[in-house]
């Protein structure tokens, strides 16, 4: 089963987007997802897909489209970057409101201004706080794979949110890479057909979707939206083990890279955490015990599993691809909170926070490699000199 | 003693273009910057730098840029010319940017006569990004996002903006033209001049549509782009001065 084949992230994306057979894709073009729905338009256009094609005036009417579409009934897709995720802010907050199972790759970029086109965390984790579940991906093969279990957790009975899957604008969206797809029969069948909940037009049962609620139910309305938000962790590794059987690959919440024995970690997303295993091992070679831990549901996050994942280390580099100018990086406030918990005041590891790449500036080996002799040098004692620092930086 | 009959103007920077064979946006730099000499408006005058091909308007113009996110020129340049009413605005902006993302604030901005001039580049496809469909690609135009051809069924008509925006009360000047010959492009350059007279006169909104050709994205040779607009686009898009509210002062001045 399966074919491996040479293709860039976004080929692969499209393809997974495809084996879904989507009932509606809504879209609006913008660099470095372009590829995507220009993509799944021939598939429509050869009849491959039974897919209704909205040619969206902007991505805010996008989202919207999307929104209508799902609510009227059907499995609905589309996708963004950077400025048109910024501009879809007001209607990502509808859609999780609603109960919208969306299914929406991100192709990550960074935010104006200046103007960027290249690959960082930013547009993501500006919609953190959104309602959506965030699936995040260090290349082609997951990119593909989580779009496809994607449709499984956001059309889950028990949670019916949608759902957005994170890869890196043109390091893995435009480059080309071995993977595998998976047959189409197998992956329809995994997926299934989509079942509408709550439908419109059901007259015995009419119903309204995002009424005006003011202060007797909004803050209840929003309690519920956290504890439904958090049955994702449970579904993603009810679907990942069923995914597993399908494909081979196993996914859990996160990644742990020989961080069982580990002293010092890192923690890093997406592609970067490639590039950040292999200095690991270099490491170890070198007798520096380090491992890694790469993030994949960062909506909602792990808390509980991610500070038992790395109480027990010394040192700990978390990298962020994004800021909060005036802030830590916003992967660094998650694992400080998620350590903290989990070890307490005093104890479990020293923290750092370094940002990199933004904009796409180069994440090199020897980056990896001086984050992970400080940790050491940390771990053996010496002092913190800043928690949060900028590397790859020209002075 | 030989005489200079022919030089780059002080609009522009000393940079060579960087944009495909055939593209129309290095003509139409160097007219806007033509304009800004002739009527002795260079300092100033504020320019916005779309999203799209002409993203690097900052690196030719030889004058102020800035660069404002897609569709929100005509806005941003509301808020410049009401806080510096003494400047000279000039949007120039994309299909996608004025007649997509954007459609809200053209149409807002022209009906409160907003005194600012706007430079609409109607290449009838999304170019920056590789050749989508627009709002106006033409029925029957192959795209990426329409392979088979716009339909209009799925995806509707093209969008006239010089005509939409001439049936509202507060333009005062919309124009369409072409690039796709000598005569259509020294028109063009008499065109623009007027719009920005008009801004400079206090006379209000005006815009220029400029049909102008992507060989890359049309994937045609540039003299087919040619082609393209006079026989095709110009069936859809026809030339001419749409809404001129001060025609009779103008003709006396």
């Amino acid at each position: 089963m399966g074919k491996i084949v040479a293709v860039t992230g976004n080929e692969a994306v499209a393809n997974a987007l495809r084996q879904a057979n989507p009932d509606v894709c809504s879209l609006y073009p913008i660099t470095p997802q372009t590829d995507i729905v220009q993509r799944f338009s021939s598939f429509v256009s050869n009849g491959v897909v039974d897919t209704e094609l909205i040619n969206a005036e902007s991505e805010h009417s996008a989202m919207s489209a999307a929104i209508g579409a799902a609510a009227a009934g059907g499995r609905v897709i589309t996708a963004t970057s950077s400025q048109g995720l910024a501009l879809m802010w007001e209607m990502l907050h509808i859609a999780s409101g609603m109960n919208l199972p969306i299914v929406m790759p991100l192709v990550n970029r960074a935010l104006s201004a200046p103007l960027n086109i290249h690959g960082d965390h930013s547009d993501g984790m500006g919609a953190r706080d959104t309602g959506w579940i965030q699936l995040w991906s260090e290349n082609a093969q997951e990119a593909y794979d989580n779009t496809i279990m994607a449709f499984r957790i956001a059309e889950h009975k028990d949670l019916r949110l949608p759902a957005m899957v994170c890869m890196d604008g043109f390091i893995i969206s435009h480059s080309i890479e071995r993977m595998e797809y998976l047959d189409d029969q197998p992956v329809k069948d995994f997926i299934g057909p989509y079942e509408q909940v709550n439908p419109l037009l059901d007259l015995q049962h009419p119903k309204s979707f995002g009424p005006l609620i003011l202060t007797d139910l909004y803050h209840e309305y929003k309690r519920l939206q956290h504890e439904i938000i958090g049955r994702a962790k449970n579904i993603v590794l009810q679907v990942s083990d069923e995914f597993a059987k399908l494909s081979g690959r196993k996914y859990g919440l996160f990644e742990s890279y020989r961080l069982e024995d580990a002293e010092v970690a890192l923690v890093v997303l997406n592609s970067a955490a490639g590039t950040s295993k292999d200095v690991v091992d270099a490491m170890r070679d070198k007798g520096i015990k380090a491992g890694l831990l790469k993030p994949r549901l960062f909506r909602p996050f792990p808390y509980e599993e991610v500070g038992s994942a790395l109480r027990h280390l010394k040192a700990v580099c978390v990298l962020d691809r994004a800021d909060s100018y005036g802030g830590y990086g916003p992967m660094f406030m998650e694992i400080s909170s998620a350590i903290y918990q989990a070890a307490g005041t005093g104890s479990g590891p020293r923290l750092v926070n370094k940002i990199y790449g933004l904009g796409g500036r180069d994440y090199m080996p020897e980056d990896a490699g001086k984050v992970l002799v400080e940790l050491d040098a940390i771990a053996k004692g010496a002092s913190v000199k800043a928690v949060k620092e900028y590397i790859g930086v020209r002075e | 003693m030989r005489k200079k009959v022919f030089g780059r103007p002080e609009g522009l920077k000393d940079a060579p273009f960087r944009f495909c064979p055939g593209c129309g946006h290095s003509i139409l730099h160097r007219i806007v910057a033509e304009c800004v000499d002739k009527l002795d408006i260079r300092g100033r005058s504020i320019a916005i730098g779309p999203v799209g091909c002409a993203v690097y308007a900052y690196d030719y113009f030889n004058f102020d840029v800035i660069e404002i996110p897609h569709g929100r020129p005509p806005a941003a340049a509301t808020g410049m010319k009401r806080a510096r009413p003494e400047s000279i605005v000039i949007s120039y902006q994309g299909d996608g940017d004025l007649a997509a993302i954007g459609m809200g604030e053209i149409v807002h901005a022209a009906n409160r006569g907003e005194n600012i001039t706007v430079f609409f580049v109607n290449n009838g496809i999304y170019g920056m990004t590789g050749g989508q469909m627009a709002p106006t690609t033409i029925c029957g135009q192959k795209t990426t996002t329409t392979p088979g051809g716009r339909s209009v069924a799925e995806a509707g008509y093209p969008m006239k903006m010089a005509e939409l925006l001439s049936t509202l009360e507060g333009s005062a000047y919309i124009a369409r033209t072409a690039i796709d010959s000598p005569k259509n492009t020294i028109a063009t350059r008499r065109l623009f001049e007027k719009a920005l007279r008009y801004q400079m006169e206090g006379k209000g909104f005006s815009l220029v549509e400029v049909l102008s050709p992507c060989p890359t994205d049309w994937k045609m040779t540039p003299e087919e782009s040619l082609k393209w607009i006079e026989n095709d686009m110009q069936k859809i898009f026809p030339l001419g001065v749409f809404k001129d509210k001060f025609a009779g002062a103008a003709a006396n001045a």
